[in-house]
């Protein structure tokens, strides 16, 4: 019982090297990019609701990215990251799963949060930290987290998410759950330690978690192949034992039909799984980054024209699904959404002191108590130089 | 009521909040069927099943990001880090994502029912790697708490507490008591508070503070002192984090001296939070320069444990010069 090691491998008798690259590992794709589906194809279970659905929050987030950005060089807000090119990704893959499973995003996965029915006006309230803030104001723009969306709240650090997730998976097995937790990040991210160790865990402990790795070609500067040597993420996963399928990520039905399956074999059999999405990360990796000096515009136009938006809208407009008229409306009302909700948010106060102090711990203890109290006494000593907050001493 | 060693009051806490709640589990290297190295985690597979005492593999960043996840998801997980200077692979996990989970989350989501348990401090012959009391650098986290038991009743008591608690907690447990220390302990549950300093011993000249295995190094040099005549208070602080300030001032407003012992390096060890906040409550009271008698600020030793370590013939020195500042 003890020694389970695999010593029954064959036996050679001189010494042979397997290559790095031996293992070459495909790539699924099901739709074309006209919009016309793979002669034989394997499809993934889609209606046209579910469709309508996902190609629905496309556009609210081409519409957000692209209002955020520009309100960003305005100064109207301090940061941003868009997630523009990779939207078949956190979309396609949120829309295989159940509204209970939990999602562990890195940081560009607004699109997964948007499906799951976050209001833009809580997108807002988030990007200017203002009191209605679910997050309080504590952090960056883009951190989002929901807990009735079973959104994790974003951290910065990369890669931390990952173990979590393993742990997360665990938690809804021993509870009885039919759930399972998709876990997101970069190839960059998967160089942390921390993602090695997620894997082996969740493999050892079968832990029902999708780790899906949107592999971008970029970490902010640094090209994947300046990230591994080896055959991409995937192959990474067989190394560890674990179901891995590799993906066209600018392909929606790929994307769905893999996380489909995935999530099946995570919920019924306890499998986790790997799947690593090709894709690419149009935009900047965030306002304050420049992609022209490091990457040329050709290549930006070569992946721009195997934009994942258009691709599924070309297969929606084949099957009588969607038309310009649509298009054109749709994506009116949204950006028109996105600026009466900026407006109203820009406008929504800062949150109360006491949020400086409260959820440090379930209570705040006496030293952070005393804290504040000093504080608010500078405070009032100096209203004019704390214009945020000191308002709010004065009916106290 | 049954004798144990502090071990033993650990696995009795743990056997008895398994029993309790589906949702604790344990895990960690070597913790499932062997029980742990030092056998802390002893019969609790047995008992309670693989799905909830098992080993991982030896990953420690891998641990608390595991546990981060599964208390954010509804568990109460208990992760041992077999030694705890081995904690710092996980040391982001800890300070960027366990500490900061409710508070960047607004409250949203929350890891308040993990809690990681690491056996610190020399006395076993361990050298620089097995020695260590890593207990200031946690103690700059906000967002965790830090306890340091002292002997077995206190143990288990405060392990409970830990378990419990609404918010994350490093424990720290003092391997060189964990045999040499017994005494009685409760079969049934009970728990202590954390937050809150115990008087160990009333005394009227000088104020004596430490935690974990120091507490009892600190009762040898007051027996020794009391022969002189000297009257010691010894003040255990058991949570480091947040730390019972008003109970180390009550009594330096009462003695008007305080002398700290810890076994961790002197510079920007947690004695030194304590001696810059009494000195601002305890100001006028204070009749001599409030002293810290720690280890060196050197890797922990091995040929030389003995002359680092701050033991009750250091502390009884450092009594008597206070006494005759």
């Amino acid at each position: 019982m003890s020694d389970q090691r695999n010593t029954n491998a064959d036996i050679v008798h001189k010494a042979r090297f397997i290559s790095g690259h031996a293992m070459k590992i495909p790539t699924l794709r099901v739709l074309q990019q006209n919009g016309k589906i793979y002669r034989n194809a394997e499809l993934p279970d889609i209606d046209q609701e579910l469709a309508l659905k996902i190609y629905d929050t496309f556009l609210f987030i081409r519409a957000l990215d692209e209002r955020m950005l520009a309100s960003q060089r305005q100064g109207r807000i301090s940061f941003y990251m868009t997630e523009t090119g990779e939207e078949a990704n956190d979309i396609g893959s949120a829309a295989a799963l159940h509204p209970d499973d939990i999602i562990l995003a890195q940081y560009r996965e607004q699109g997964a949060l948007a499906f799951r029915g976050f209001t833009v006006d809580e997108f807002m309230n988030q990007i200017f930290s203002n009191e209605k803030d679910l997050g309080k104001g504590r952090q960056m723009p883009i951190h989002y987290g929901c807990d009735r969306l079973n959104y994790y709240t974003i951290s910065s650090p990369l890669g931390t998410q990952i173990p979590q997730a393993t742990g997360v998976g665990y938690a809804l097995k021993a509870q009885g759950k039919k759930n399972c937790a998709i876990c997101y990040f970069g190839e960059g991210a998967a160089s942390e330690g921390d993602f090695h160790a997620a894997l082996n865990m969740a493999a050892l402990l079968k832990s029902p978690v999708i780790f899906y790795c949107r592999n971008n070609g970029y970490a902010i500067s640094t090209p994947a192949h300046e990230q591994y040597a080896g055959d991409g993420i995937a192959a990474r996963g067989v190394g560890y034992g674990m179901k891995t399928i590799r993906v066209d990520g600018n392909d929606i039905l790929a994307v769905l039909l893999a996380t489909q399956q995935a999530r099946k074999l995570a919920v019924e059999d306890h499998e986790p799984v790997l799947i690593e999405a090709m894709t690419y990360r149009l935009g900047a990796h965030s306002t304050s980054d420049d992609p022209s000096g490091y990457r040329s515009r050709k290549e930006e136009d070569l992946w721009r024209k195997k934009d994942p938006v258009a691709r599924m809208r070309h297969w929606l407009e084949a099957k009588g699904w969607w038309d310009e008229e649509k298009e054109k409306s749709t994506l009116e009302k949204y950006r028109a959404d996105v600026m009466a909700a900026m407006k109203k948010a820009e406008k929504v106060p800062a949150p109360p002191l006491e949020d400086l102090i409260n959820d440090v711990y379930e209570t705040p203890p006496w030293h952070l108590r005393e804290q504040l109290d000093a504080l608010k006494g500078h405070i009032r000593q100096y209203p004019d130089e704390y214009k945020k907050t000191a308002w709010r001493l004065n009916d106290e | 009521m049954s004798k144990m060693n502090l071990l033993q009051a650990i696995n009795s806490a743990l056997d008895t909040a398994m029993a309790k709640d589906d949702t604790v589990i344990c895990f960690g290297e070597d913790v499932g069927h062997f029980g742990g190295v030092f056998r802390a985690t002893s019969h609790l597979q047995e008992k309670y099943g693989k799905a909830r005492c098992f080993n991982t593999p030896i990953t420690e960043q891998g641990i608390i990001g595991f546990a981060n996840g599964a208390a954010a998801a509804g568990m109460r997980p208990i992760a041992e880090i077999q030694f705890a200077d081995y904690i710092f692979p996980a040391f982001d996990q800890i300070v960027n994502e366990t500490a900061k989970y409710r508070y960047r989350s607004g409250n949203e989501f929350n890891v308040g029912g993990l809690t990681i348990r690491a056996p610190y401090g020399g006395g076993i012959h361990g050298a620089h790697y097995h020695s260590q009391s890593p207990e200031a650098f946690f103690t700059h986290i906000p967002g965790i708490k830090v306890v340091v038991p002292r002997n077995p009743e206190q143990a288990k008591g405060l392990l409970l507490a830990a378990i419990y608690d609404p918010d994350p907690v490093v424990f720290f447990e003092p391997k060189k008591l964990y045999r040499a220390s017994q005494g009685e302990v409760s079969d049934v549950e009970y728990t202590l508070p954390l937050g809150k300093a115990d008087r160990v011993r009333e005394g009227t000249d000088i104020t004596l503070v430490a935690w974990g295995a120091q507490v009892p190094v600190l009762e040898q040099a007051a027996d020794m002192a009391e022969k002189d005549g000297v009257s010691c208070e010894i003040i255990d602080l058991r949570t480091l984090l947040p730390w019972d300030r008003d109970a180390v001032a009550e009594s330096v407003r009462k003695t008007g001296r305080l002398l700290i012992n810890h076994e961790a390096p002197k510079t920007s060890g947690f004695g030194a939070e304590i001696a810059a906040d009494i000195q601002t409550e305890c100001f006028l009271y204070l009749e001599s320069p409030i002293v810290r008698v720690t280890g060196l600020d050197t890797p922990f030793p091995l040929a030389h444990e003995k002359e680092y370590m701050p033991d009750h013939l250091k502390t009884y020195e450092a009594i008597k010069a206070s006494l005759n500042y």
